[in-house]
């Protein structure tokens, strides 16, 4: 297959065309831009969740703009913030109670893996309770970093890969450091 | 802050008031077990006191896990802070229980605010109060054993409700190099740097 040129241009009027592709990948295609959210919100990290669904930030841009209130009907399940001890039986059952196909992220750092709680109190990590898909770290994470996660999220759901993934730090442009320094100069004047 | 309260106090109990001091305004005493409950009375009914506004019941553990006898006499301390919202002043009233038997009499019948305090108090470190209508654990779940804010409860033991899953990420896990913080007690820096 490797050899054979593909070419892509936009159909003009009067023709017609098709395209050919994987049931799966169809699928999984339809999957990733049409995610109901199930919130399970628990601590602080639930202000900047609600930063990244709000308007400016607007998830509803990858498709994952309804949050359902019954886990029966949403696809991922966010936990945001910290999981106690006493929690854990309830976040194990809201999950079972999904139905496949079904993705977790863990929202911020406390969720990921407990954080600076390491005490009698705190589970370490929501991985240990349930299998978790996309860790996003950050104390909590901007609103970039959760819609890097979810994009990080329907890439995988489009590969079909399941293996727990942690966002890791993205880097700056080049260049950005002098610009930033440069704003930070305007301010002290 | 006159020591009005203090005076009152020692007048009516005499050697039953082992110290009193005055810290950031409020007036601080030190009782007996045995004068525990008349004193927190005393205060609330006295009309020159009439601390009548319950703010907080808890406890402090004073025992060094490490030096100390567990089962030392005045291992706990129990506080109560009281304010009266007529005169306007406050007063913490302390006493001391044994780590052996860390009883006390309630002081629900006293104020009705004490009730959830003192579950909390006996929650987190074990001490019972006599007389109290539904002396149960507040935070923890009944599965608990224990009292975590006990001296000798190890700082980083936990008892999990749901068994924890095969193949999870250690506590360490991923995030080492983009927190930058030490997220376990038991591991240093100098660890965490070979890991990566």
């Amino acid at each position: 297959m490797g050899d054979v040129e593909h070419e892509t241009r936009v159909l003009g009027g009067g023709e017609s065309g098709f395209v050919t592709t994987r049931f799966d990948a169809l699928l999984n295609w339809a999957r990733k831009y049409s995610l109901f959210q199930y919130p399970f919100v628990t601590a602080c990290c639930g202000m900047e969740f609600m930063a990244a669904a709000s308007p400016r930030y607007d998830l509803a841009r990858f498709g994952a703009e309804a949050p359902r209130f019954s886990p029966r009907q949403a696809d991922v399940l966010w936990v945001v913030g910290t999981i106690s001890q006493r929690q854990a039986p309830a976040l194990r059952r809201v999950y079972e109670q999904m139905t496949e196909p079904k993705w977790v992220i863990a929202f911020g750092t406390c969720a990921s893996c407990g954080g600076f709680y390491d005490n009698y109190a705190t589970v370490p990590g929501i991985d240990k309770i349930v299998p978790v898909d996309v860790m996003i770290p950050g104390c909590p994470p901007r609103p970039e970093a959760v819609l890097d996660g979810l994009m990080l999220l329907q890439h995988k759901i489009g590969v079909g890969d399941r293996t727990p993934v942690t966002l890791k730090n993205t880097q700056l442009p080049d260049g950005a450091d002098e610009h930033l320094d440069r704003l930070h100069q305007i301010r002290l004047k | 802050m006159s020591k009005l309260i203090l005076e009152r106090l020692s007048a009516q109990f005499g050697d039953a008031v082992l110290e009193t001091s005055t810290a950031f305004g409020d007036d601080v005493a030190v009782v007996t077990r045995a004068a525990w409950r008349g004193a927190a009375e005393f205060i609330k009914t006295d009309p020159q006191c009439l601390c009548d506004y319950f703010v907080d019941l808890s406890c402090v553990d004073r025992c060094d896990p490490n030096v100390d006898d567990l089962d030392m006499d005045d291992r706990f301390e129990v506080y109560v802070i009281a304010y009266s919202l007529k005169h306007k002043h406050r007063v913490r009233l302390k006493t001391r229980v044994s780590g052996a038997s860390p009883t006390l009499p309630t002081l629900t019948s006293v104020w009705a605010g004490a009730d959830w305090m003192e579950r909390e108090a006996f929650d987190m470190f074990g001490v019972r109060f006599v007389g109290h209508p539904d002396l149960r654990r507040i935070l923890m779940y009944d599965e608990f054993e224990g009292h975590p804010l006990r001296k000798d409860y190890p700082a980083n033991r936990a008892q999990p409700l749901v068994p924890y899953r095969e193949g999870t990420f250690d506590k360490l896990g991923p995030f080492l190099q983009d927190e930058g913080m030490p997220l376990n007690r038991s591991v240093t820096l100098d660890d965490r740097v070979d890991e990566h």
